[in-house]
């Protein structure tokens, strides 16, 4: 453990990654409670899963065709955005469908990540980071763009905080209210797509569900509201963030899958004392 | 009983989910300041007949007026209490914020809730007896005190118009008369409207019964006789007597 405070001193890719942490951590406590409480962590997931896709397509453009304008994280931004609102609609439209699109979203998205992947010449390790995240890999350039969804992400999320409650705890009231909620149900989804987004670059694709639900569950054990909720939520996924990364460091083991042992560690240990 | 402007009024109404009908020619009307309650068996079309009125669901044939107009048009001003076992029971919320959403369509679209809104809905809880309780988890709340949040969250918007869905429903009977009590008070200031399945112990209560098994009759609580309760529930039914303040004869 001291041997990775006295490395973050020394290493401005470490604190880039820290921050990278953090910064993710506020997104997926705020998005985290709403994904936790509305209970639709199974779409996050295959969001989570199409956004391959996205990363494929933009990296197959940018190394054989020379695209620069699209960015890997630019097109999981694309691909997560769109599977949120194809699941969205048809959920809408046709209920009873909604768990046959979100596997058919799951898989097809992987699978054409996979074909774009296997038509790019390079290296396989970008799947391998895309699958299983490389914190320690964060360039400013992905900072910024984290700090931007951030922003977005969390900015709406507070605004809409009593219509979103609303929604999520009781949908048929908040509609004879007068609410949208078709249009809140579809703005979450697409404010999870952006958060999955975020988390990738922390974990990677598969873990990604675990980060975002883990913290929330942990945190939703003990909290009277869902504002406290979101607070402790970002509290417990920054400590899961770095902690992951400090305890990862020394042994040289796989940041991500470390995060995710600890996040779900402490979530038994919460079972454990508030059952 | 003359009602010259009905709060709720049904012309013709027909309603099915599938080919066959649930309710068919339903005609009747509910006057300002009423305490109804809707009975009749399972499966009578009892809460079909609140959906209508809330506008959720479209009548076949026929008209479903509020203030008249469609539903649609003045759910604003509409307070509806739905049946509380369909809501998560973990979900993180305390009692004042339930009570909150009741403001929405009445409130700012972006933002926090305003001062007005927060006295609104503290009124409302004061209504209910529960002005205490307004920082508690709604998940550690009885169920008669989670009934009085749902009915103070309908009454938080200030409505006209109050439809309740079973608000009795797994209660004990302590709790439902002082629900029914309750209720009953708001009657004086709003129309209420109320679903329950329990005819005799209603009938106690409310001013107008509203008899639903497919078709609709509608009668006044002090003229229920058995003859109308077999003829909604069917000839096997019996009857078990119970103290009436009044006199049985039937219209």
């Amino acid at each position: 453990m001291s041997e990775f405070i006295r490395a973050l001193f020394e290493h401005p890719f470490l604190q880039m990654s820290v921050a990278t942490g953090v910064l993710a951590s506020v997104a997926c406590g705020v998005i985290g409670t709403y994904v936790v409480t509305r209970r639709i962590s199974y779409i996050a997931g295959a969001i989570s899963h199409s956004v391959l896709g996205g990363l494929g397509a933009a990296r197959y453009l940018e190394v054989v065709h020379g695209w620069t304008l699209l960015t890997p994280l630019g097109g999981a931004a694309i691909a997560a955005v769109l599977s949120a609102l194809i699941i969205g609609v048809v959920s809408l439209r046709a209920k009873q469908r909604e768990d046959t699109v979100i596997g058919a979203i799951w898989a097809v998205g992987m699978a054409v990540g996979i074909l774009f992947i296997a038509k790019t010449p390079g290296y396989d390790k970008d799947l391998m980071s895309y699958l299983f995240g490389n914190i320690l890999l964060v360039t400013q350039e992905d900072l910024w763009l984290i700090v931007c969804l951030d922003l977005l992400v969390v900015a709406t999320g507070l605004l809409f905080y009593n219509k979103f409650l609303a929604v999520c705890f009781d949908e048929e009231f908040a509609r004879l209210r007068g609410i949208r909620v078709d249009f809140y149900y579809l703005l979450l989804l697409c404010l999870t797509a952006l958060t999955v987004v975020v988390l990738v670059r922390v974990v990677g694709i598969i873990l990604v569900i675990a980060l975002l639900t883990l913290p929330a569950a942990t945190a939703g054990q003990f909290s009277r509201t869902m504002l406290r909720m979101m607070a402790w939520a970002t509290a417990i996924c920054i400590f899961m963030t770095t902690g992951g990364l400090a305890l990862s460091y020394g042994p040289g083991l796989p940041a991500g899958a470390t995060m995710i042992v600890l996040a779900a560690a402490v979530y038994l240990a919460s079972l454990l004392i508030w059952r | 009983m003359n009602h010259v402007e009905p709060v709720i009024r049904m012309d013709g109404v027909d309603f099915g989910y599938d080919e066959s009908l649930v309710l068919e020619n339903v005609n009747f009307t509910i006057g300002e300041r009423d305490f109804a309650s809707i009975v009749g068996p399972n499966g009578g079309g009892k809460t079909t007949l609140l959906k209508l009125m809330l506008g959720l669901i479209e009548p076949r044939r026929g008209q479903v007026c509020i203030f008249q107009t469609s539903p649609h048009r003045v759910r604003t001003r509409i307070g509806y209490m739905p049946q509380h076992s369909q809501l998560d029971p973990k979900f993180p919320v305390c009692v004042l914020d339930v009570v909150l959403t009741g403001r929405l369509g009445i409130t700012r679209t972006i933002g926090p809730y305003r001062a007005s809104d927060k006295a609104a809905a503290r009124q409302a809880l004061h209504e209910v007896g529960l002005a205490e309780q307004e920082s508690r988890p709604f998940s550690t709340l009885s169920g008669g005190q989670r009934q009085r949040v749902l009915i103070a969250r309908a009454l938080a918007s200030q409505p006209d118009l109050l439809l309740l869905d079973e608000p009795t429903a797994n209660l004990d009977l302590r709790v439902q008369d002082d629900l029914y009590e309750l209720l009953r008070q708001l009657s004086t200031r709003v129309t209420v409207v109320l679903v329950s399945h329990d005819v005799g112990f209603v009938s106690k209560f409310v001013k107008t019964v509203v008899c639903v098994n497919r078709s609709v009759h509608v009668h006044s609580s002090g003229d229920l006789d058995s003859e109308a309760i077999i003829r909604l529930y069917g000839r096997d039914v019996r009857l078990l007597h119970h103290e009436h303040d009044g006199p049985c004869t039937h219209r």
